[in-house]
């Protein structure tokens, strides 16, 4: 059995803490006023303060209603701006760690469907994870509840003036309604950690049982969750993504999601395997397993890379007004996060694990999955800050503070789900397989 | 000088696997192993070294990356740039988004085909060379231990029938 260490339990605290402060300062900080806004702005301006927004306003109302005032228009867009800021942060840090989560349930749902022969050791890690699915997901849901109560502007279509002067949003209105979307999370919410829990009920059962049938049952509910996964995940990302962007659309977006989810979920394994490994935990975890990790990182890196570029050259290339804004924002405003993550998130993985051997050192592992780890936040940081915030984004103290907060949260669940059951399981049929698994 | 060599017939390869390892505990060179099928863990037993195949291919495969860039960095920037379809022709990395599957193809090509190139010169193999296998066999049932014999033939022999070898050849003049 595991014991929570107290040194890292006073460090989880001490991250959601610190991250409670700086999420406390984003919200007191920001601006209530269209005064105050540009106030703001003119305090620290630096070079972009006259020209911004022009561009960065295509998905906004204000281009459809016309008519009215185009400076204070102007200007409550850049409120809207600023005070969706803070909570921009909050939503990209708490997506990003549920997701992390939540890939690395789709990771042990195919560890189990495909009955791999390699993983079952690290099997408890991974329900240790998934764990967080709970916390995570409700605390997504509930900014999700506080968006559709006009708590801030993330999501336009949520603003009833919005969609009634907006074509495009009255015709989507049939899908991205409030009731049908929370419904929508509501299911896919409850289908997730519905599996989560039963698998690990199925998994504990089976080490104590004399027969494999608790093992069989976890089998069809890994295959059956699969299929739910797979349309839920692409659902859940038109959702909870790219309708922030409402204008836009793109068909390989929730395999886009996908992709970003399972590399920093694979990771994730890894990092909590091998810190578990280097405190004696699990003796029986060799190079190998984490060689395997280290391999999938690598292939999902390439994976996502490849789906990135796919998304991004078509439309590169067709260069439709309707689609290629997206990235002209995203060029234009985020340059560096926007290409800084495919260097963190491919050139680096690429070039630091794809050598066998290096596979197999432990830090090599940890700090090239530091990297992705970082690079999948800007990711999601990308999908999400150009459509709340525009060019009024900043990685400061909101942004900070929310992931001190949400890695905080994370590391005290993952690691106190790990205490509740033995690390290793007893009697998986592949155990022993498992054990002497040598690449 | 002609060589003289024994050559120790096995039937299995876990017993080719013991015996490998006790040859070697013994201080024996062997010069080569015959088998039907890849024998795993077999070249460690031999104490062979690792191959570095893997690094030239990632060689050839920066090369043929290489390639690609100056080739359509050459023919699409500077030789004749042209407007086609309203795509930037002033710069490299402004058209690089349609160079890439070029570069990702080329970078593959090369790094496949120069590598099997490579791994055929290594291990001569070729079209019309005269196969080497010592005894039809051991393409289907029999493994092959080839071993140098230096005036200690029944030595050898009296340790290679240990190891479970089902027959033993003395093979004169063998290079």
């Amino acid at each position: 059995m595991y014991t929570f260490s107290n040194r890292l339990k006073i460090a989880s605290f001490i991250l959601m803490a610190v991250g409670v402060l700086g999420i406390g300062i984003g919200f007191v900080s920001a601006p209530a006023t269209v005064e105050e806004a540009k106030a703001m702005v003119a305090a620290h301006d630096d070079g972009h303060g006259d020209s911004h927004g022009e561009e960065a306003s295509h998905a906004m109302a204000s281009d459809h209603g016309g008519a009215s005032d185009h400076n204070s228009d102007h200007d409550e867009h850049l409120l809207h701006q600023l005070q969706n800021r803070p909570w921009a942060a909050l939503y990209v840090a708490a997506f990003f760690f549920f997701m992390i989560a939540l890939g690395v349930l789709a990771f042990y749902g195919i560890q189990r469907a495909s009955q791999a022969g390699w993983s079952p050791l690290l099997f408890r890690v991974m329900e240790g994870i998934t764990a967080y699915l709970v916390p995570g997901g409700i605390i997504v849901f509930v900014i999700l509840v506080l968006s559709v109560l006009h708590f801030n502007h993330m999501f336009t279509w949520m603003d009833a003036d919005v969609v009634a002067h907006d074509k495009l949003l009255q015709n989507k209105a049939g899908y991205l309604n409030p009731t049908f979307f929370l419904i929508r999370a509501a299911i896919f919410l409850g289908g997730w950690i519905g599996y989560r829990e039963i698998s690990r009920r199925l998994s504990i059962a089976q080490d104590n049982a004399d027969d494999n049938s608790n093992f069989k049952k976890n089998f069809r509910f890994s295959a059956a969750f699969l299929v739910f996964y797979l349309i839920s995940e692409s659902i859940m990302s038109w959702d909870w993504i790219m309708s922030v962007d409402p204008h836009w659309f793109s068909t390989l977006f929730g395999w886009y999601v996908f992709a970003s989810m399972i590399v920093s979920g694979i990771t994730v394994i890894a990092m909590v395997t091998i810190y578990l490994k280097s405190k004696g935990y699990l003796p029986d975890v060799n190079d190998s397993h984490i060689h395997d990790l280290a391999k999938f990182m690598f292939g999902f890196s390439i994976f996502w890379t490849y789906l990135w570029f796919g998304q991004f050259m078509l439309i590169w290339y067709a260069n439709i007004p309707e689609e290629v804004t997206y990235f002209v924002t995203r060029i234009e405003d985020y340059n560096l996060p926007f290409f800084g993550m495919v260097a963190m998130n491919f050139v680096f993985p690429l070039l630091l694990l794809m050598n066998s051997d290096y596979k197999r050192v432990n830090w090599f592992v940890i700090m090239t999955g530091i990297v992705l780890l970082a690079g999948h936040y800007l990711d999601i940081f990308n999908m999400i800050m150009p459509a709340t915030v525009g060019d009024q984004w900043y990685i400061g103290v909101p942004e900070i503070g929310a992931i001190l907060f949400f890695s905080g949260a994370f590391i005290f669940w993952v690691f106190r789900a790990l205490t509740h059951a033995p690390l290793q399981p007893s009697r998986n049929p592949f155990i022993e397989e498992s054990r002497h698994f040598h690449y | 000088m002609a060589a003289t060599v024994i050559h120790a017939y096995y039937d299995d390869d876990d017993v080719l696997m013991h015996a490998v390892k006790k040859v070697k505990a013994e201080k024996h060179h062997i010069e080569e192993v015959y088998c039907p099928f890849p024998v795993h863990g077999l070249d460690k037993a031999m104490g062979l070294a690792p191959t570095r195949i893997a690094i030239t291919s990632f060689m050839y495969g920066c090369l043929g990356l290489i390639v690609s860039i100056v080739m359509m960095k050459y023919i699409m920037i500077d030789d004749w740039p042209m407007d086609i379809g309203g795509k930037p022709s002033f710069s490299y990395i402004e058209n690089m988004p349609a160079f890439v599957p070029i570069m990702f193809e080329l970078t593959v090509f090369f790094a496949a085909h120069l590598m099997v190139i490579t791994f055929y010169l290594r291990s001569r193999l070729w079209p019309f060379k005269k196969a080497e296998n010592p005894d039809v066999r051991t393409t289907d049932a029999h493994f092959i231990m080839e071993i140098e014999v230096h005036n200690n033939e029944s030595e050898l022999k009296d340790l290679l029938l240990d190891t479970g070898a089902v027959e033993l050849n003395i093979i004169k003049n063998s290079h």
